[in-house]
């Protein structure tokens, strides 16, 4: 038997067959294959789950749904699979199951943080804000982290997650979210019509409410027998998938719903290669939401305690797992429903002690039936406390006067469970999240959505229709069905579904219960999650609060992972009556996205390790991989950043690997350096406009260091630019630059100037680059290459011919980031590395390194040349980073070329880029460092630049450095200093170019 | 996620886009020799609307022409596109 | 040094349903399509290159001519596929067509790598990480486009209702390819 509070027959969701162990804090239970952890516990008469979030007070289960504001448990498989904060409701029973009850210490029967219950004075509303304002120091060390750590919820897993999660973009015409009465119905209107659609339900069963119906028989037939054979035609249909477990808990612009799902949470043992959630993107032509309503709690004192429940709650675990919440049991109710409650609990075998209404009048079937049953019925009657310590054992009931006051003497009625039901409310919350907007129904007293913001409509409980007959929520979805998917295109075919011995039922009540003048009972609970009472609410109004929003934030009340699914319209309503105006005067807070929290791992979806995002490696990164490169990333690339040997570190590897390019030459992977052909007739003419140089004097054949500026008149971009045809130009890009620079390209060119002819392609990945710099660069390509030749009078610095290399169509470029005579080496990609080992191998004869960027690094600051990015920061000039001389002198038109006539601009103060070299030649100064002009100032310190590239120099033997300085080409010579943890560093100021300044070696 | 009407290619997800500001923001040539007040104007003054607003987007991910968009920024409502050129 | 080196296009593990192709030559070609058509016309009339250059015509779709296949990717952008070895006569014919014509003609062989995605779950796996409607209504075979799979820009061609050729630029191809993988393994 799995618990003594299991009827002997009935619960639709459950195999009887099928027992199943599962624990709970350390405690071994038995539950039912389809139980969930709460009908399981309840099962075994277990009603204490939870200590409260703030005052540590016991709790139990309230809700059958994940919208239970108490009982939230941890689940944990193992240290790297452990939930927190999940409502027992929606944890599905699975062999083995293991579960903790949360925010309790040292156990859940004895909780020594209890003690926050009894200082409950001292920490009313906002008391976050106003206790803890001195001194300002002990905030963080003392006040903050002993609140955090007293109130809480669960601990996430301290272990990376192992799961996979999936994602899926989803398209349909009808998305029908809800697999209730409603959401059935619509989805075979839909489906019989052909349309793609897709229906999700957040249960692990379909059918919403009428898993719960025992009376109602639809199309002659029982309602689950009818739910049965409704699933069976849409899982047959082509057109149409059925998900289960699954949350929309997102509707964004144009139609996009975000779902959730839910696909091993359930399992036993998950099979590995199955995710543990997909994430789906749904954009749906139009969407159907049919998410119901949820069952308002009542506010009074004491309303708490384990053992009180909603009254649909205890109907659901009834009918659907054939559980008795217990056996005495206490009605309290302002809705009819709670009377097919009270009349099928009895029918099961649980005591009715009770039967409060709080209602002067209320008739109609259900109570007539109630009647009927011999239930006595007690009207205009309120609760003002209950007993009892971890579970409730009586509940106090008192007459309601004229003036809507408890009166009279308390009744306290024994009993072991206390079902309340304050009518239901509309769950609207996709239908705003899609800036929905809702109507007040005054005599319902609930707020249904009103006019769409997208292509969207409401039906069933979510449109208002609660406890309504089933005849017309069925009807009502139909209709919206076929609105859609006539909207849609597709052709009208009736869907009628008969009903009968159906009862629509009707109530409610909104805010606080009636209580004595003095009401005597303790707090009475308006967001259980977040434990704001309804006297949180008074005091945030007397303190002055008048908007909703700031009530919410300043009480927490919806704040919550619940987001107020069962407190925000009660704490609405005590606001509004605090206030002095109407519910709709003071409006809702905002609905926001998730419904239900969503797990980060569902958010990050693949994205995780080596998929988080494309790690872009060249052909010749196995090569250097089998080598021992370090690679570091540059954008998306994985580069070589230096090639250790013998147990070398990054200083030994570089100085090693620079001296040995500038005495015999280096072979280095170029690849990622962006490529643009530009070609057409008007080929040169963009280059004009686009870049600062002028290139109708650019032969045939020939190179040039090209500069492109945004309109702003700030560098952007720069690289080598060959003429490799009349109407063709090769133009590189820095590594990170090359998609932006193709953009702000394709931008000009498409907006501006769309008469040229002209166009772009990136070839950055038609081309591996094989860099071979240094003296002997030419004698170890030569043997190699054919068709073309590289002595330097027919391929001169700056020039560039076409040739096979090792048999391969490839261009060569004479072009040089070194200093020293270099050829760049452009092969087709898959080539790259078979061409790459043929140079390695021909190099080795004249004692050839492979570098890194590193050494790259390091070799072009000797010699002054610049990186974009790293010497620039988009606020300087061509003029301001050394090379103004690249600017066409008489050219009428290029991007950037207005802003540079700015006299900000022209300032000979801006900051100027040099050379610096430190007192101490071992001293490598910091890059980033600031410079100041006048040494041992104090802060606040007056500042003149900051050093931009900072390297040791094992060529030169010393350190060297570049900076941007205000002024900086007339203080040659100055002394500045460089303020650095160790002390002030004294520094001379000089030409950037440290090595070969007259460039000849360039020319050998 | 928007869905945002290509017109060379149809409706396509957002993700196949990239923004590109405000639209019809008329560039000063060089050659005009722009007053620095036009100048400045062209560089960094937008509207900043609530409502229509005529802006760029790039079908980057697609056919990767720049075209332009009417949309309603408050409820992200496209009204219409059309290509670079045209109004 | 005259043998030719072998191209070695990024390798990547084997999985059912999903391969790498063999190399292909490609060729962007960047031209108004009016004058294009008008110009290969024109020089079929006269014999040169008659019959040498497809185009695609027709927005986002594909079409064929004997080997070669000319991708639609935009008002004047075409990606032409063709055998590997047949490119540099291709690229020499397309451009005797095109003479006298504006046009850009970029050899993009080596640029990119093409994966196929077959079998009946295909759409599906696409789906994944491809935000495109790959209902036969909105993609029907022919279908081709630049779009997005993940974090990698590819290019998208239905080349039947269970067939896929993705084509994408090297050094995204493993990712692309992993990600498939891992989501393929469900
Ligand atoms: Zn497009």
């Amino acid at each position: 038997m799995s618990g003594h509070y299991r009827t002997a027959s009935g619960g639709i969701d459950l195999e009887r067959s099928r027992p199943i162990r599962f624990e709970f804090d350390g405690q071994a239970y038995q539950g039912l294959q389809g139980d969930t952890l709460a009908s399981a516990l309840l099962a075994n008469g277990v009603h204490l789950v939870g200590r409260s979030f703030k005052y540590h007070r016991p709790r139990g289960i309230m809700a059958a749904g994940p919208e239970d504001p108490n009982a939230l448990v941890t689940v944990r498989r193992d240290a790297a699979r452990s939930t927190p904060n999940l409502s027992a409701a929606q944890v599905e029973l699975y062999e083995g199951l293991v579960a903790h009850s949360q925010n309790r210490w040292p156990s859940l029967r004895f909780d020594v943080g209890r003690i926050n219950d009894l200082l409950s004075r001292f920490i009313p509303s906002g008391f976050y804000y106003k206790t803890f304002m001195w001194p300002r120091t002990a905030w963080h060390s003392l006040y903050e982290p002993r609140i955090r750590a007293a109130a809480g919820l669960g601990v996430a897993a301290t272990e990376a997650d192992p799961d996979v999660y999936a994602q899926r973009y989803g398209h349909c015409e009808v998305l029908i979210v809800g697999a209730g009465p409603a959401g059935l119905a619509a989805a075979l209107t839909a489906a019989r019509r052909g349309a793609r659609v897709l229906l999700c339900d957040e249960q692990a069963l379909p059918g919403g409410s009428l898993r719960a119906d025992t009376g109602t028989r639809i199309d002659g037939k029982a309602a689950t027998d009818w739910l049965r054979e409704t699933m069976l035609e849409l899982a047959q249909a082509q057109n149409v998938t059925v998900l289960t477990r699954t949350t929309a808990f997102g509707y964004l612009p144009h139609n996009m719903v975000c779902l959730s799902e839910r696909l091993t949470d359930h399992l036993a043992s998950p099979p590995a290669s199955k995710p543990r959630e997909r994430l789906w993107q749904v954009r749906a032509r139009q969407v159907i939401f049919a998410t119901g309503a949820i069952e308002r709690p009542l506010v009074f004192p004491g309303n708490d305690r384990p053992g009180i429940l909603l009254a649909g709650a205890a109907r659901s675990f009834l009918n659907r797992f054939g559980v008795l919440p217990g056996r005495r049991v206490v009605i309290l109710t302002a809705h009819d429903e709670a009377y097919r409650t009270a009349l099928e609990l009895q029918a099961a075998g649980a005591q009715i002690v009770a039967l409060a209404d709080l209602r002067a009048r209320a008739s109609g079937p259900l109570i007539d039936a109630a009647r009927g049953a011999g239930l006595a019925i007690r009207r205009n009657t309120t609760a003002v406390g209950t007993r009892g310590n971890l579970r409730v054992c009586a509940v106090g009931l008192a007459a309601v006067d004229a003036d809507g006051a408890a009166a009279g003497d308390t009744d306290w009625v024994s009993c072991d469970t206390l079902l309340m039901s304050g009518g239901y409310t509309p769950s609207v919350h996709l239908h705003s999240q899609g800036r929905g907007k809702l109507r007040w129904e005054e005599t319902a007293q609930v707020f249904v959505p009103a006019e769409a913001g997208q292509s969207c409509r409401s039906v069933g409980a979510c449109k208002g229709l609660t406890g309504a007959a089933l005849a017309a929520v069925f009807n009502q979805a139909a209709t919206a069905a076929r609105d859609a998917t006539t909207e849609c295109g597709f052709e009208a075919l009736p869907v009628t579904i008969a009903v009968s011995d159906d009862t629509s039922a009707g109530g409610g009540w909104l805010g606080t219960l009636p209580q004595a003048a003095r009401p005597r009972g303790g707090k009475a609970f308006v967001d259980w999650q977040n434990d704001v009472t309804a006297a949180d609410l008074g005091l945030a109004v007397r303190e002055g609060f008048r908007s909703i929003e700031h009530i919410k934030r300043y009480t927490t009340t919806g704040m919550a992972t619940d987001q107020g699914k069962t407190s925000n319209l009660n704490a609405l309503a005590i606001a509004a009556r605090q206030l002095g105006r109407t519910i709709p005067e003071v409006g809702l807070t905002t609905f926001r996205m998730p419904y239900l929290p969503v797990g980060f791992g569902g958010l990050a979806g693949y994205a995780r390790g080596e998929l988080f995002a494309p790690l872009r490696k060249t052909p010749m990164y196995g090569w250097a991989a089998a080598r021992g490169a370090v690679f570091e990333p540059v954008s998306m690339w994985q580069r070589a950043r230096y090639f250790p040997e013998r147990g070398e570190d990054m200083h030994q590897a570089v100085a090693r690997e620079c001296q040995v390019v500038r005495r015999s030459c280096g072979i280095f992977d170029a690849t990622t350096l962006g490529k643009i052909e530009v070609a057409g007739p008007d080929a040169i003419e963009f280059m004009n406009r686009m870049y600062v140089n002028n290139w109708n004097s650019l032969a045939v054949g020939r190179c040039r260091y090209g500069i492109l500026l945004r309109d702003d008149g700030f560098v952007f971009d720069d690289g080598v630019v060959a003429r490799t045809a009349e109407d063709r130009l090769h133009v590189t890009t820095t590594t990170g630059g090359a998609p932006r620079v193709l953009g702000l390209m394709e931008d000009y060119l498409q907006t501006e100037w769309p008469q040229l002819k002209v166009w772009l392609t990136s070839t950055t990945e038609q081309w591996a680059v094989i860099a071979v710099q240094g003296p002997r660069a030419r004698d170890v390509l030569e043997p190699l290459v054919e068709q073309a030749d590289l002595s330097a009078a027919s391929l001169p610095h700056m020039a560039m011919t076409r040739a096979l290399v090792c048999g391969v169509p490839a261009m060569i470029f004479r072009v040089s980031f070194t200093g020293e005579l270099g050829y760049e080496i452009n092969v087709p990609a898959d080539y790259g590395a078979e061409v790459w080992r043929a140079v390695w191998e021909s190099g080795q004869a004249h004692g050839m390194c492979a570098y890194g960027t590193e050494s790259m690094h390091v070799l072009r600051a000797e010699k002054g040349y610049i990186i974009v990015g790293q010497d620039t920061d988009g606020t300087m000039t061509p003029d301001d980073a050394g090379v103004g001389w690249a600017v066409g002198k008489s050219k009428s038109e290029f991007v950037g070329m207005v802003s540079l006539r700015k006299r900000a601009l022209q300032d000979p103060n801006r900051k100027q880029l040099v050379g610096l070299l430190t007192a101490d030649p071992r001293h490598v100064l910091e890059e980033g460092s600031q410079i100041a002009a006048t040494p041992g100032q104090r802060p606040p310190m007056q500042l003149v630049g900051h050093v931009t590239s900072s390297y040791y120099s094992s060529v030169l033997r010393r350190s060297i450095a570049l900076a941007v300085v205000n002024g900086g080409r007339s203080r040659m010579g100055e002394t500045l200093y460089v303020p650095t943890p160790a002390g002030e560093s004294a520094v001379t100021v000089t030409q950037p170019v440290f090595y070969d300044s007259k460039g000849e070696r360039l020319n050998g | 996620m928007l869905v945002i009407p290509c017109p060379y290619c149809g409706p396509r997800p957002e993700l196949e886009f990239s923004y590109g500001g405000q639209a019809h923001v008329a560039r000063p040539t060089a050659a005009s020799n722009p007053s620095p007040a036009d100048w400045n104007a062209f560089q960094y003054e937008r509207a900043n609307i609530k409502g229509l607003h005529a802006e760029r987007w790039r079908h980057i991910h697609g056919c990767a022409r720049f075209f332009n968009v009417i949309r309603d920024t408050t409820t992200d409502e496209i009204v219409r596109s059309y290509r670079s050129g045209e109004k | 040094m005259a043998e030719p080196a072998k191209r070695q296009p990024p390798s990547v593990a084997p999985l059912a349903g999903l391969r790498v192709l063999a190399p292909l030559a490609r060729y962007a070609l960047r031209v108004d399509l009016a004058v294009a058509a008008a110009a290969a016309a024109a020089a079929a009339a006269a014999g040169a290159g008659a019959g040498i250059m497809p185009l695609a015509t027709a927005v986002c779709r594909a079409s064929q001519l004997r080997d070669w296949h000319a991708l639609w990717l935009g008002p004047d952008e075409q990606l032409l596929l063709g055998p590997a070895a047949a490119g540099a006569a291709f690229a020499a014919a397309v451009g005797n067509a095109l003479q006298g014509v504006p046009h850009s003609l970029v050899d993009v062989s080596h640029r990119q790598g093409a994966l196929e995605v077959s079998g009946p779950a295909a759409a599906t796996l696409l789906n994944a990480a491809c935000p495109l409607d790959l209902g036969l209504a909105a993609t029907p075979v022919g279908f081709c486009s630049r779009t997005v799979f993940g974090k990698a820009e590819i290019v998208l061609w239905r080349r039947a209702e269970h067939a896929f050729q993705l084509e994408v630029w090297r050094s995204f191809l493993p990712y692309v390819h992993g990600l498939l993988t891992l989501a393929a393994a469900e």
